[in-house]
């Protein structure tokens, strides 16, 4: 792929020079994140086909990227995901019971914002980019030194809040990362009716920032490049767009069906560029695991997510008087949680 | 006292809560050098820096959303947007994300954020002359102000800059001149709690509810009433519109049991049919005819000069509204 920059990807002796440079526990550790996100996905996956979950969307192919946005920054960063970036936030600490019950509707899924720092998610895309920019130019006049990341996928480029975005967080110098999954599909859209730009990392360069490609499935590569990003926008040089160039594997989410709209052959041809498989190629081939080591690691993070499913069943259903008690913080005695069991004209009668 | 203008009256409460917490900063278009499109916000980029008056690019669903970040962040953004026609390329960001930040992470982060933003007219056509409040005021999770007077001006902008909750602050370009008096002392620095109406003129026969610049013309109403008819006129202000405060005007209906309720947006899905359905419900014991409203006709504001003035309701629209009652 032209312009991309790629680890596993390289030929077999840079490669291995390339992740030997990286070190054994970095590259384990990318490889656990991934691990820890594909266990989440699969089991999620089946909690949905199981309708202990609502309409999951599933993100099978795309943990390199997104383990890799979680290992590069450092824990004071900020991260604003999408609804396909729920389960990073376990990468930060977070048991996976809590994402789970945020599928399940379940209060108990709002993970601990402040301490994980990751922002809410938002379900329209790109509207959680602008809060990324804002946020990390509000950290730029309050002297902190973290660094915001927003998450996007190749359909975000075309919404406005995507370009308002953009521009807002290079014309401030806003200490920003956009990551721009580029999966090639949004939905049933193929990137060649989203854009006539075949590279979004060009996109960079009508807002006056750097645009980096990577290899979307090399976990390596994408730690790399978002590393760099991070450095430069710590630094004082403002954003960066990063896009990630690597085909959806899977659906769109569990209320999907691609078969309806994209060949299988396409998906065929893709399918062997499933990042655990290849990350693992790259570390046997440097000498830097074995297979039975990294499949011990996969076999604890599957265990791991089945006992949080387990305990998924065992959480108490939610109340009404829970779900509106956040409505405000500062609840106006009009729209208290009382008001909303009680017919309009009872307080007219006393 | 002197009289105070109700720009001044925003423009000092801007001031004061800037002076008093560093957290607040300003956002918006035109808001430096040019001073603001109404020119509320002159002078503070001299004053405050343009860190903390921040000039942005015309991008209202960017700068919406940026405060929401901006608020996640610590700081208390107050985001200009220029009129509240251009409210609606920020609506997702309003709706979507500074309502809902609270609510659907359990309460856990509060989106302290106010946006400033002017309703009203003056020949400057259908797509500039719109009336929105009743959209902002049906959304969960918003807090809705309106004030008419410089003294409420002022101290509901302390009031919702200093709430915890996201506040859609809606300002009248006719009253923007408009002057008046302002608490002075100590009084200066108290708030006009959010979700409290005022009954700024008693009365006995009918009572007109109204808000923002309609409140003047309601006055206006009452009186000619009074001096014409001899119907005595309740006026109350409604101030906030999210959440109303239903028992002050309850109470008035009970002493007057004829009601009026006047706005100037469209009379279909208008704030006024909100109003009308849940107090037909509180008073409908008290009530000796049906509840009127004064807002404006269906149809796209004009942009010719007469046909503007006949589309805008006016004072003598709420006297015959009431004549048509007694």
């Amino acid at each position: 792929m032209d312009g991309v920059e790629t680890i596993l990807g390289a030929d077999p002796e840079a490669m291995v020079s390339q992740l030997l440079e990286l070190g054994r526990d970095l590259c384990l550790r990318l490889f656990e994140g991934m691990a820890g996100l594909r266990a989440f996905d699969d089991r999620a996956v089946i909690l949905q086909r199981q309708g202990r979950i609502g309409t999951y969307p599933t993100f099978y192919g795309e943990e390199a990227v997104q383990t890799a946005s979680v290992v590069a920054l450092e824990e004071r960063d900020w991260l604003f995901p999408t609804y396909r970036q729920t389960a990073v936030v376990t990468l930060r600490g977070c048991p996976p019971l809590v994402p789970l019950l945020m599928w399940r509707g379940h209060p108990g899924g709002w993970h601990d914002v402040m301490r994980y720092r990751v922002a809410p998610v938002c379900v329209p895309v790109a509207t959680n980019l602008p809060h990324a920019v804002g946020a990390a130019w509000g950290a730029r006049l309050r002297s902190a030194d973290w660094v915001a990341l927003g998450y996007a996928g190749d359909g975000a480029t075309s919404a406005g809040d995507f370009h308002e975005a953009c521009n807002l967080a290079a014309v401030t110098g806003s200490p920003v990362i956009f990551l721009v999954n580029n999966n090639q599909w949004a939905i049933s859209t193929p990137l060649r009716r989203q854009t006539r730009v075949q590279r979004l990392a060009e996109k960079a360069a009508a807002y006056g920032m750097p645009g980096l490609r990577v290899d979307a499935f090399d976990v390596f590569a994408c730690h790399r490049v978002l590393r760099r990003a991070a450095e430069l926008a710590r630094s004082g040089g403002g954003p960066t767009l990063v896009e990630a160039v690597g085909y959806r594997l899977g659906p769109h989410g569990t209320a999907d069906e691609p078969a309806l709209y994209r060949s299988p052959a396409a998906d065929r041809l893709w399918a062997p560029m499933e990042p655990l498989g290849r990350a693992q190629l790259g570390l046997v081939s440097a000498g830097l695991a074995d297979a039975g080591e990294l499949a011990e690691i996969r076999g604890r993070a599957s265990a791991r997510l089945l006992a949080a499913a387990e305990e998924l069943e065992r959480s108490p259903r939610v109340t009404l008087e829970e779900i509106a008690d956040t409505v405000h913080l500062s609840t106006p005695w009009d729209l208290s949680p009382d008001h909303l069991r009680e017919p309009s004209w009872a307080a007219a009668g006393e | 006292m002197s009289l105070v203008s109700y720009r001044d009256a925003v423009r000092s409460a801007l001031r004061d809560e800037m002076l008093r917490d560093q957290r607040v900063i300003l956002m918006g278009e035109d808001i430096t050098g040019y001073g603001g499109s109404y020119a509320v916000t002159k002078g503070l980029v001299e004053e405050f820096g343009p860190k903390r008056v921040m000039e942005t690019p015309i991008a209202e669903a960017g700068i919406v959303g940026f405060a929401v970040g901006a608020a996640m962040g610590g700081l208390i953004p107050v985001a200009e947007l220029m009129t509240v026609n251009f409210a609606l390329l920020a609506l997702d960001q309003i709706v979507n994300s500074a309502a809902k930040c609270h609510y659907m992470f359990g309460g856990q982060w509060s989106v302290p954020l106010v946006v400033r933003t002017v309703s009203g007219f003056g020949q400057l056509g259908p797509t500039h002359s719109q009336t929105f409040e009743g959209w902002f005021a049906s959304v969960p999770g918003l807090k809705v102000v309106m004030p008419a007077t410089p003294a409420d001006a002022r101290g509901l902008l302390l009031a919702a800059i200093r709430d915890p909750d996201p506040v859609i602050f809606i300002e009248h370009s006719l009253l923007y001149s408009t002057k008046g008096e302002l608490p002075e002392g100590e009084a200066a620095d108290e708030e006009v709690p959010i979700g409290s109406a005022k009954v700024v003129r008693a009365g006995t026969d009918v009572t007109l509810v109204a808000y923002s610049r309609m409140l003047l013309q309601a006055l206006q109403a009452a009186e000619e009433l009074e001096r014409s008819d001899g119907v005595s006129c309740e006026v109350v202000d409604l101030r906030t519109l999210r959440p109303v405060d239903y028992p002050t005007v309850v109470e008035s209906v009970r002493r007057t049991h004829q009601l009026v309720l006047c706005g100037e947006d469209w009379r279909t899905g208008g704030f006024g049919a909100s109003l009308l359905s849940e107090l037909s419900d509180r008073c409908f014991d008290d009530l000796d005819a049906p509840i009127q409203r004064v807002a404006s006709p269906d149809v796209p504001m004009a942009y010719s000069r007469q046909l503007e003035r006949s589309l805008i309701p006016t004072s003598d629209e709420v006297v015959e509204v009431v004549r048509r009652l007694n």
